[in-house]
């Protein structure tokens, strides 16, 4: 039987108090008990004015720092890890800013029998969206970047918006920007 | 590290949207996608173990009114009592069990609890307006709420939004997961409203309206709604050896 999927429709302004209470958000993506090199990634999203969404949503879904994500399609996972999800869910705030806590993925397999680079799966959610859009958070500097077979489709000059920087001050601090629009629009996939 | 063997043999793609089914990116009619939709084409993403799993997300946080919006609170709300029923099925028509359903909406005068909605209209002591709940093993799921008022908003002159319910479905992959609204059937909002306007496709409308159906209905007590929801399901039943 084919079916067809039902259309998207924008999350609004209004979702807040029921997809990110202080029960329903997720702030913290791995526990302090997760292995791997602990991360605080701090997310913006812009329009096409520059000007910082305050009703945005954000999601993340990442492997573990063994590159395994915690779910049965993932064949190489053995047991569910109590300590790590993988999932992130925030609103962003006036600023248009909301960070996670979580740490860096190992490598997944990629097509072509490659591994890729260490990344975030990331969803965004906004009043003015019909659909979420999808990108990846990757860690600028990392020369797994070099080999990734996602960062290959990406046209040169725009593989930078997909880099998260680290902060030199605050070891362990990252940012990814969100630009809907303009000179530095972030590269969103069709997944 | 080296190449994977048998790495790729396990990955089932999802298939595709049907052209017109899903609204396009850019949808000038309603205002703030102006300066919010991306300009530049998307890249195609060939599907990985990063798009074909996902979050299971929300199991074991279920609370025992979070399906009854009508009972969140000391007293009765006011407004018509419905009940919202439907399965969550994927493209292959397979029931999608143990998925979270999220919803949210306005009350029956057209007010969200939201800090921000400006309508003057009142708000219901009784009533938030905001329910999860997972489905069973056939994928069904089962709200009971309030209809929701129409509420007027900016985007244009006398814009007024369809009455509607919106929906949050975890589905079994991170691509599967859906944003949606739900629709009453015979809404006039409908031909005025650039958000139900901007899905292309007159079919794929039709969708996003529930049926009243006399079965779910509860002599003397609520109203019954059929809604089922259609996540994208993979591309091929993978075979085994
Ligand atoms: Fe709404």
């Amino acid at each position: 039987m084919d079916l067809v999927p039902n259309p998207s429709q924008t999350v609004g302004p209004f979702f807040h108090f029921s997809l990110t209470t202080a029960a329903h958000s997720v702030r913290c993506i791995a526990g302090p008990q997760a292995p791997g090199e602990r991360v605080w990634l701090m997310c913006r999203v812009l329009d096409g004015d520059g000007a910082p969404l305050n009703d945005a949503m954000i999601e993340i879904w990442q492997a573990n720092a063994e590159g395994k994500y915690n779910h049965p399609d993932d064949p190489r996972i053995s047991a569910k890890d109590p300590t790590f999800t993988g999932f992130g869910r925030l609103g962003t705030d006036e600023n248009g800013m909301c960070e996670f806590e979580t740490i860096k993925p190992g490598r997944v397999p990629g097509p072509g029998n490659v591994f890729q680079a260490p990344h975030l799966n990331v969803a965004v959610y906004a009043r003015g969206l019909l659909r979420q859009l999808y990108t990846r958070v990757y860690f600028a500097g990392d020369p797994a970047n070099q080999q990734d077979p996602v960062l290959a489709l990406v046209p040169a000059e725009r593989r930078g918006t997909l880099m998260a920087l680290s902060d030199p001050a605050r070891p362990g601090h990252w940012r990814f920007q969100v630009h809907l629009q303009g000179e530095q629009e972030t590269v969103f996939f069709d997944v | 590290m080296g190449p994977l063997a048998n790495e790729r043999s396990i990955i089932t793609p999802y298939r595709r949207h049907e052209a017109g089914s899903q609204p396009p990116l850019s949808y000038p009619a309603y205002q703030s996608n102006v300066r919010r939709a991306p300009t530049k084409p998307l890249i195609l993403l060939p599907h990985t173990l990063s798009e074909i799993t996902g979050p299971i997300y929300g199991h074991g946080e279920i609370g025992e009114t979070d399906n009854d919006l009508t009972r969140q609170h000391g007293g009765e709300p006011i407004g018509e009592r419905i009940i919202v029923t439907g399965r969550v099925l994927d493209s292959n028509g397979r029931p999608v069990p143990q998925a979270l359903v999220e919803v949210w909406q306005a009350n029956s005068a057209g007010r969200y609890i939201h800090q921000r909605d400006q309508h003057p209209a009142p708000l219901d002591p009784n009533f938030t307006g905001a329910g999860r709940t997972l489905t069973d093993e056939n994928g069904v799921y089962r709200f009971v709420t309030l209809k929701p008022g129409p509420y007027p908003w900016f985007n244009h002159y006398n814009a007024w939004r369809p009455a509607h319910i919106h929906f949050s479905l975890f589905g079994r992959a991170f691509l599967t997961r859906l944003v949606t609204q739900m629709y009453f059937p015979g809404d006039p909002f409908f031909p005025y409203d650039p958000i139900f306007q901007s899905v292309p496709d007159e079919k794929a409308r039709q969708r996003m309206i529930s049926k009243f159906d006399l079965e779910t209905t509860q002599p003397n007590w609520a109203t019954g709604y059929k809604f089922d929801i259609v996540l994208r399901g993979p591309e091929a039943t993978p075979f085994e050896g």
